[in-house]
């Protein structure tokens, strides 16, 4: 039997954690935005010592993780949309998943650094 | 599968498609995530810059976000974090049927094109130095 190479289990989850990584991303945007008009990025000092606060941290934490998931979900998205070659499909879903991941341990070093 | 493979009318002529703003934001929705994602590691590298402890790194920060080019790349950036933030409350809005009607959909296309706009003006200047 002919298999359709498609790259993913559709549906609910893939959705669901759409939606879940995206509010988690706005939510701690707004409180970018709220810890700005606070002074947190009037200095370099400032910005660092807020960044190093340990709830900030957790924040920061859920936010790269939520940022690589939301992003692995929609670049594959996209890969599946415009590609027919299944070969380069699955090149670039790797690709894009090895990117991620890398992106994320180096953000979250750069946090818990701190 | 035989209703995988049977043939569709398509019409995939770009230049002829004229998109409702709606269509024309959905699919700037998806242009925005993608310039994002490819420019993740610039904007990874900054936050690294910015945090960092040594005189250098504070230095290399300043360099390059002095640098016009970076100025521009960043403004294109922020225009597409607001516009996919904007767009995204827009889409989960729908999900939960506030707007869905075809005019108030049109209405939040607007809403959304013109907030995340007057937005990137706004962060804009500042990293242009205006204020």
């Amino acid at each position: 039997m002919q298999r359709l190479v498609v790259g993913a289990g559709y549906g609910l989850k893939d959705w669901l954690a759409q939606r879940i990584t995206g509010v988690v991303m706005a939510v701690f945007t707004l409180i970018m935005f709220a810890a700005a008009l606070g002074g947190a990025m009037s200095s370099r000092e400032a910005w660092q010592a807020f960044m190093a606060n340990g709830f900030i941290r957790f924040l920061s934490f859920l936010f790269i993780v939520s940022l690589c998931y939301h992003a692995w979900v929609g670049v594959r998205d996209i890969w599946m949309d415009y590609l027919n070659s299944a070969a380069l499909r699955l090149f670039l879903h790797v690709m894009t998943l090895l990117a991620l991941v890398g992106y994320a341990g180096w953000a979250i070093q750069i946090i818990w650094r701190l | 599968m035989p209703e995988m493979t049977k043939q569709r009318p398509k019409h995939l002529a770009l230049n002829e498609i004229r998109l409702p703003l709606a269509g024309f934001a959905s699919i700037l929705h998806r242009i925005s995530g993608a310039g994002l994602f490819l420019l993740l590691p610039l904007l990874i590298w900054l936050l690294q810059l910015s945090l960092g402890s040594t005189q250098g790194s504070a230095e290399t920060f300043a360099a390059i976000t002095g640098n016009w080019l970076v100025k521009l790349i960043l403004l294109g950036l922020m225009w597409a974090f607001f516009h996919h933030f904007c767009m995204g409350i827009r889409i989960l809005l729908i999900d939960i049927h506030v707007g869905v009607e075809k005019q108030q959909a049109h209405s939040s296309a607007v809403a959304v094109m013109v907030v995340s706009l007057a937005l990137t003006a706004i962060f804009g200047l500042k990293l242009l130095g205006a204020y």
